[in-house]
């Protein structure tokens, strides 16, 4: 294996007329890795993830997903990406199993394989009883599932994914941190996502980046920016302090 | 990484032909299950020519001089009917795609690796089979009403041609003002300004030779001319084209060629 980053900014912006919704941001997420983006609302953090599908090009700055440079090799970066998008993106008006046979087809997963890849995507987001119901009828959480089942059918190397769980219940949120885990341990995959959810954050991810009006404030692995900013607290203090603009309490 | 590029050589032209055609068939097959889970909204949509062949076209087939010489106004309004309601079906390509932006679908097909151009065309196709579930229902009420039409394999053949090239140049267009529009009422608006001058500067009610000379250079460069032409060579026992076939597919082919490059260049802006 090579030890390249799956992720890689360096000063990457990108400006929306005066507002600069990415500013500056460098960073690496390395492979296996589950990797948060936080901060509040209007931080950048969906600005960020769509720069790294390559559907929103940057203003300046580069970022390389899988190796491939965004803005240069958009199509093999599409070919190496899951993407989980804020507003679900599964068709509503088409069956479960339907939608997955679209992605595969989508991703060019050779006939002989995609129902043998649906069938074990629909058992592990445990969605194989609900595979011939109309997505329109699936709850809050068997919708993120199937987003998800969908968006790793062709084994990305990298999944990005954008608040997946935000709109669901406690017990949904479980349900998918779970899921999440077991694909990141079992198929290896590296996942890159938003949350402004710290409990989240913290249960999830291995490494966190801070995100504020478009800027990195902090980025590490969750235990350490918890020892150097809030010593006795949550991650939702250590998210306070470094937003507040404060230094690490002593 | 995909299959493809782990087993066997990548790149040669018939590979990329094929997987080409596997994008193309898997936008259009999703829309064509979604038609086949609510079938309503497209046969609803027949209800429309049905109205204005039987109401329309009875009433004006009193009035002489609209169509060619000699021939029933009825016949001459048939295949001018059809093409009107193609272009109808197809006005739902534009809106489906602000739709499906809006619900986040486009999302799905944007971030794949399928080329853009794949899924223009892929949409285009499923334009062209709703609008043939039209033609199904303007042959069997024209046939109710004691129009002449043609039955011949090769006649029916072209028609399918003409109407699957006509729906995917009209609803491409349709894709290509969602686009720049990119919201419902503002495209819901320039569709109901659009539609009636499309209709009226065009063949379709009367024949070319009525016409101003202002308006016949309108109608001239207007396709929906040259789709109505071909149908009504094709569609009626009796039917002749004014341009000739070759100029009337030359000239669909060039209009939907340039609308395809254009709508690849313009559609993958609506998720940004
Ligand atoms: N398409 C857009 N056009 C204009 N401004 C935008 C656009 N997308 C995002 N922004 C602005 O960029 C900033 C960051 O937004 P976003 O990335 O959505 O933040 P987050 O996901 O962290 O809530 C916000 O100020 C937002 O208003
Ligand atoms: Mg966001």
């Amino acid at each position: 294996m090579s030890t390249a980053p799956v992720v890689e900014t360096k000063r990457l912006s990108r400006r929306f007329g005066e507002v600069a919704a990415v500013d500056d941001v460098s960073f690496s997420v390395e492979a296996g890795e589950i990797f948060g983006l936080i901060g509040p609302n209007g931080a950048g953090k969906s600005t960020l993830i769509k720069i790294l599908t390559s559907l929103l090009p940057p203003s300046s700055g580069s970022a390389t997903v899988a190796g491939f440079d965004v803005a240069n090799a958009p199509k093999q970066v599409r070919k190496h990406i899951g993407y989980v998008p804020h507003t679900p993106s599964s068709d509503r008006e088409l069956t479960g199993y339907e939608n997955l046979l679209l992605s595969a087809r989508l991703y060019l997963i050779p006939r002989h394989e995609r129902e043998h890849r649906i069938e074990e995507a629909l058992v592990m987001m445990s969605l194989r009883d609900a595979r011939h119901r109309m997505v329109r009828d699936y709850s809050g959480g068997m919708l993120r599932r199937l987003e998800i089942a969908q968006s790793t059918l062709h084994r990305p190397t990298v999944l990005l994914m954008d608040e997946p769980t935000v709109g669901l219940d406690p017990g949904g949120r479980r349900t998918l941190w779970q899921h999440v885990r077991e694909l990141n341990r079992t198929l290896g995959t590296t996942i890159v996502m938003t949350t402004n959810d710290m409990d989240e954050a913290e249960a999830l991810c291995h490494r966190v980046a801070v995100l504020q009006t478009g800027k990195l404030r902090a980025v590490g692995a969750t235990a350490d920016l918890k020892a150097i900013f809030a010593p006795s607290g949550s991650l939702e203090d250590v998210y306070e302090t470094i937003t507040a603009g404060g230094s690490p309490r002593a | 990484m995909t299959e493809r590029s782990a087993t066997g050589p990548s790149g040669t032209t018939v590979e990329t032909a094929r997987d080409f055609a596997t994008h193309m068939f898997a936008v259009a097959d999703a829309e064509l299950r979604k038609l086949a889970h609510d079938p309503w909204e497209v046969l609803s949509r027949a209800i429309q020519p049905v109205l204005w062949l039987v109401l329309f076209g009875e009433v004006m087939a009193q009035v002489r001089g609209f169509a060619a010489e000699g021939q029933r106004y009825l016949d001459f309004l048939v295949p001018g009917i059809l093409a009107q309601s193609v272009v109808f079906v197809s006005i739902f390509n534009g809106i489906a795609a602000i739709w499906e932006r809006d619900l986040g679908v486009l999302h799905r097909y944007m971030i794949s690796p399928a080329p853009r151009s794949a899924l223009v065309l892929g949409k285009a196709l499923s334009s062209s089979v709703r609008a043939l579930t039209q033609a199904i229902v303007v042959y069997i009420c024209a046939t109710m009403l004691d129009v002449q039409l043609s039955f011949s394999l090769l006649h029916i053949g072209v028609v399918v041609l003409l109407i699957v090239l006509g729906a995917g140049l009209f609803s491409t267009l349709s894709l290509i003002i969602a686009c720049i529009v990119r919201r419902r009422e503002r495209f819901m608006a320039i569709c109901q300004v659009l539609a009636m001058p499309i209709f009226f500067a065009s063949n379709a009610i009367y024949s070319i030779g009525l016409m101003p000379a202002w308006l016949k250079a309108i109608a001239s460069a207007n396709p929906l001319t040259y789709e109505v032409d071909g149908l009504r060579a094709m569609m009626l026992a009796n039917g002749a084209s004014t341009f000739g076939l070759g100029v009337d597919f030359l000239a669909l082919t060039i209009a939907f060629s340039v609308a395809v490059i254009v709508a690849t260049r313009l559609y993958p802006r609506l998720t940004r």
